[in-house]
C-alpha cells in the first residue's frame, strides 16, 4: 500500500525504520510519520470503536480536526493518531470508547 | 462520440471548432500546430508567456480564452507541458502514410517509451485504435509533465487526446 | 509569557503570508500550527497552479509551500509547530496548548500550555471538509477527499483499491486525478447536481483516463461490515429524489465524499467575532472588512477561514492581513497602502470571470453593508 514511486513526488526516500506493537502485532513504520500512516500502510483500517453502540471507526478527516482516528497510544487515549508521530517501542491500541480515567 | 462539456466533462467537436485557440484543418495539414482544448473563462495566463514565437494570446483580463495564431505558431510544444490544466496539444496532419502525430501532456508512472505501441483514446477515455510512440520525454523545464508523441490514424489526428493506461501500481509494476 | 505583535493561527499558505509580511516590516510575529509539518493543505496540492505569473502560475502547490517555509525561516518568523490555540481573551491573550508532545505522544490532561500576549491574531486556521449523511458513511474507508490527498501525497500511502468519489467539483475532479496518479483506480465519480461544478480542464484530464463522471447520481449507501465493500447508488430527479429503479452498485473499498468545504470559525466564535451566514463562502464565516479585520478590533481573517477559495487567494488574503494586523498599530503609511491596493487589484483578477461570481458578491456584500445577499434559489 505504500507508493514507492510516483510521477510528480518521485521516489520515496529512505526513511530509518520504526517498530509498533498495534493490539500486541509489530507494525513496521518510517520515523516522521504519523501512526495512522503506518497504521494505512498495514492494511488497519479500524483505528477504535464508538462507545455506546461499539461501531467501528477509521480516518475520516486526516488532519487531526474529527478525532476518528483516536487511539490509545502508550497508556493515553484519545490520542489523535493521523498528527501523532512515530516512536520506537510505542504500543497503540484499538480504543472502545472515550477511554478510561485512567488512560487520560 | 457527441459530448457537452458540463455533463460529460469533454469537449464535443462542435465545441472544439468554436474555440479560439484551435486551428484549421488545413493548417494542420500543413504542419504541427498547437491546439488549445480551453474554452472556459478561468485567470489562467502561462499559454501566453510559454511560447517563443508569440503566437498564443490572452491579454487582459487573464480570464479571456487563448488564442491562437496559426501562422506564428510553429507547433514545437513547449506549450503543451506548461499548461496546469493539460489542455494544449500538437497535432500534425501532415505526414505521409496516412497517419497523424499527436503530442499530448502525460503525468503518469510508467512513462512510455519511443517505438511502444499503445492503445490510443478518445476526450471520453475510449480506445480508438493502436499508435506508435515517437517520442516521450521530461526535462527540467517541463517540470515532471511529460510531452508524449503518438502517431495515429490520420483520421485520428483530431480524437486522439490521450494513451490507455495499463492498470499499474505506484511501483510500476502491473497489477 | 512571551509578547509578540502578531499571532497567527495556522502555518498554510495564508498564515505564513501573513507571518511573512509582519517579519518583513521588522515586527515580532509567532505562527502557531497544530501539525508537526507546516504548509497547510499546500503541501498536498503536487498539480501546477492556474492564474497568473504573479500568482505563481505553473508552479506545484508543494513547491510554493517549501518557497513559503524558507522565506518564513529566513526571516525570523518564529513558528510553533504541534501546537493549539485553545484560547483568545480580550487583549489579546492567546492560550496555546501542546496537541504533539516531544515523545510522540498526544495532549494529556497535563501537557504543557503557554500564553501569548499579542496585539494582533490572524485567523488562518482554514477550513474543515463538508460530511455526507448516507446509510454506512461511518463504515471505515469513508472519508473526505483532502484526507485521502493527505494519505496519497503526504503519507505516500494508498487508502485503498477503488474508489468512489463524490462530488464533481474541483477538489473531487483533482483528487480523482491525483489517486490515478498514485496508482489507485477510480471507479467512477458521481454528482448530484445536473452539470458539473469543476473545470472543464480538470474533468477532461480524468474522462480521457477512463474514469465516468455520472452526473444527476446519488449515494443511497455504502455497504461492508466494518469497513466499506462497496457502494450503491441512484439516478436523482429534478427534486433531488432517487429514482427508483436505477439503482447500480460499485465494487470499492473506498468511498471520497467531496461535497465542499466550510470555514473553520471555532476561534473566532471564542473570541467573539461575530459570524455571518454566507453560502457563497462555504457557511458561516467570520464577518469582516476590506482589510479583513474582524468586528473584534485587532482580530483578523485570512484564507479559506475567510470564506471557502482557493490557495493563491489565501496567500494574498494572508499578504494583506498581515500588513493590515502590523500596522495597525501605527497609521498605514503612502508605501503600506499601495501594497493594500496592489495585493486588492490581484485578489480581484483571482476573482474574475463566471466561476467566481458569487464569492464576488459575498465578499463584496460582507465588506460594504456587513450582511451577505440572498441566495437567488
Amino acid at each position: 500500500m505504500r507508493i514507492e514511486r510516483h510521477p510528480i513526488l518521485g521516489q520515496l526516500a529512505e526513511a530509518r525504520e520504526i517498530t509498533l506493537r498495534v493490539d500486541g502485532r509489530v507494525v513496521k513504520a518510517r520515523e516522521g510519520e504519523p501512526i495512522a500512516a503506518a497504521l494505512a500502510a498495514a492494511g488497519i483500517r479500524v483505528h477504535r470503536y464508538t462507545a455506546k453502540r461499539s461501531e467501528a471507526r477509521g480516518i475520516l478527516c486526516a488532519i487531526g480536526q474529527c478525532t476518528d482516528c483516536a487511539m490509545i497510544v502508550n497508556g493515553m487515549a484519545n490520542v489523535r493518531t493521523c498528527i501523532t508521530p512515530v516512536a520506537d517501542g510505542m504500543v497503540v491500541e484499538t480504543q472502545r470508547g472515550v477511554g478510561r480515567r485512567s488512560e487520560m | 462520440m457527441p459530448g457537452n462539456l458540463s455533463q460529460d466533462g469533454y469537449l464535443s467537436l462542435d465545441e472544439l471548432r468554436s474555440a479560439p485557440g484551435v486551428p484549421s484543418h488545413d493548417r494542420m495539414r500543413r504542419g504541427p500546430v498547437a491546439v488549445i482544448e480551453c474554452v472556459q473563462e478561468i485567470p489562467c495566463n502561462p499559454c501566453e508567456a510559454a511560447c517563443p514565437h508569440h503566437a498564443i494570446r490572452v491579454g487582459t483580463p487573464i480570464t479571456n480564452c487563448p488564442v491562437l495564431d496559426p501562422e506564428k505558431c510553429t507547433g514545437c510544444g513547449l506549450c503543451v507541458t506548461q499548461c496546469p490544466g493539460l489542455a494544449i496539444f500538437v497535432v500534425d496532419l501532415s505526414r505521409s502514410g496516412e497517419t497523424a502525430a499527436v503530442t499530448l501532456p502525460y503525468e503518469y508512472l510508467p512513462l512510455p517509451e519511443a517505438g511502444e505501441l499503445v492503445d490510443v483514446v478518445d476526450r471520453s477515455g475510449e480506445v480508438v485504435g493502436r499508435g506508435r510512440v515517437l517520442r516521450a520525454a521530461t526535462t527540467r523545464a517541463t517540470d515532471r509533465t511529460a510531452a508524449v508523441t503518438v502517431e495515429v490514424a490520420r483520421e485520428h489526428g483530431m480524437n486522439v487526446r490521450g494513451i490507455r493506461r495499463e492498470e499499474v501500481d505506484g511501483n510500476g509494476h502491473d497489477r | 509569557m512571551s509578547v509578540v505583535d502578531v499571532l497567527v493561527v495556522g502555518a498554510g499558505p495564508a498564515g505564513l503570508a501573513a507571518g511573512i509580511e509582519v517579519a518583513k516590516r521588522g515586527g515580532r510575529v509567532c505562527v502557531v500550527d497544530r501539525n508537526l509539518e507546516p504548509g497547510g493543505q499546500l503541501v498536498k496540492q503536487i498539480h501546477k497552479f492556474f492564474g497568473s505569473r504573479e500568482h505563481h502560475a505553473g508552479v506545484r502547490g508543494v513547491d510554493i509551500a517549501a518557497q513559503l517555509l524558507e522565506e518564513a525561516r529566513a526571516l525570523g518568523v518564529t513558528l510553533r509547530l504541534g501546537w493549539e490555540v485553545f484560547a483568545i481573551r480580550p487583549g489579546h491573550a492567546v492560550d496555546i496548548v501542546q496537541a504533539v508532545a516531544d515523545d510522540a505522544t498526544g495532549s494529556a490532561g497535563d501537557a504543557p500550555t503557554e500564553r501569548f500576549d499579542a496585539r494582533s491574531v490572524v485567523l488562518a486556521a482554514g477550513a474543515e471538509e463538508n460530511a455526507l449523511q448516507f446509510e454506512g458513511w461511518t463504515l471505515a474507508g469513508v472519508m473526505g477527499a483532502g484526507a485521502a490527498q493527505t494519505l496519497i501525497n503526504v503519507w505516500r500511502v494508498r487508502p485503498g483499491k477503488r474508489v468512489l468519489m463524490v462530488g464533481a467539483g474541483n477538489v473531487g475532479l483533482i483528487v480523482t486525478y491525483q489517486l490515478l496518479q498514485a496508482g489507485v483506480t477510480v471507479a467512477a465519480i458521481i454528482e448530484a447536481a445536473p452539470r458539473i461544478g469543476g473545470y472543464g480542464v480538470h474533468a477532461a484530464k480524468i474522462r480521457r483516463a477512463g474514469v465516468p463522471i455520472l452526473t444527476s447520481h446519488t449515494i443511497l449507501r455504502a455497504e461492508g461490515v466494518e469497513c466499506v465493500e462497496g457502494a450503491v447508488v441512484a439516478q436523482v430527479d429534478g427534486t433531488w429524489c432517487p429514482i427508483e429503479g436505477t439503482e447500480r452498485r460499485f465494487d470499492v473499498d473506498v468511498i471520497c465524499v467531496a461535497v465542499g468545504l466550510h470555514p473553520n470559525t471555532r476561534l473566532a466564535s471564542l473570541a467573539g467575532c461575530r459570524l455571518v451566514f454566507s453560502p457563497a463562502l462555504g457557511g458561516w464565516v467570520p464577518l469582516h472588512n476590506a482589510f479583513l479585520e474582524t468586528t473584534v478590533p485587532g482580530i483578523y481573517v485570512a484564507g479559506d477561514a475567510a470564506g471557502i477559495e482557493e490557495a493563491s487567494t489565501a496567500l494574498e488574503e494572508g499578504r494583506l492581513a498581515g500588513i493590515a494586523a502590523y500596522e495597525r498599530l501605527r497609521d498605514v503609511d503612502a508605501e503600506g497602502h499601495a501594497e493594500i491596493a496592489a495585493i486588492q487589484r490581484r485578489l480581484d483578477d483571482l476573482r474574475g470571470g463566471p466561476f467566481c461570481g458569487g464569492i464576488r458578491a459575498a465578499k463584496s456584500a460582507l465588506q460594504t453593508t456587513g450582511e451577505t445577499p440572498c441566495p437567488a434559489t
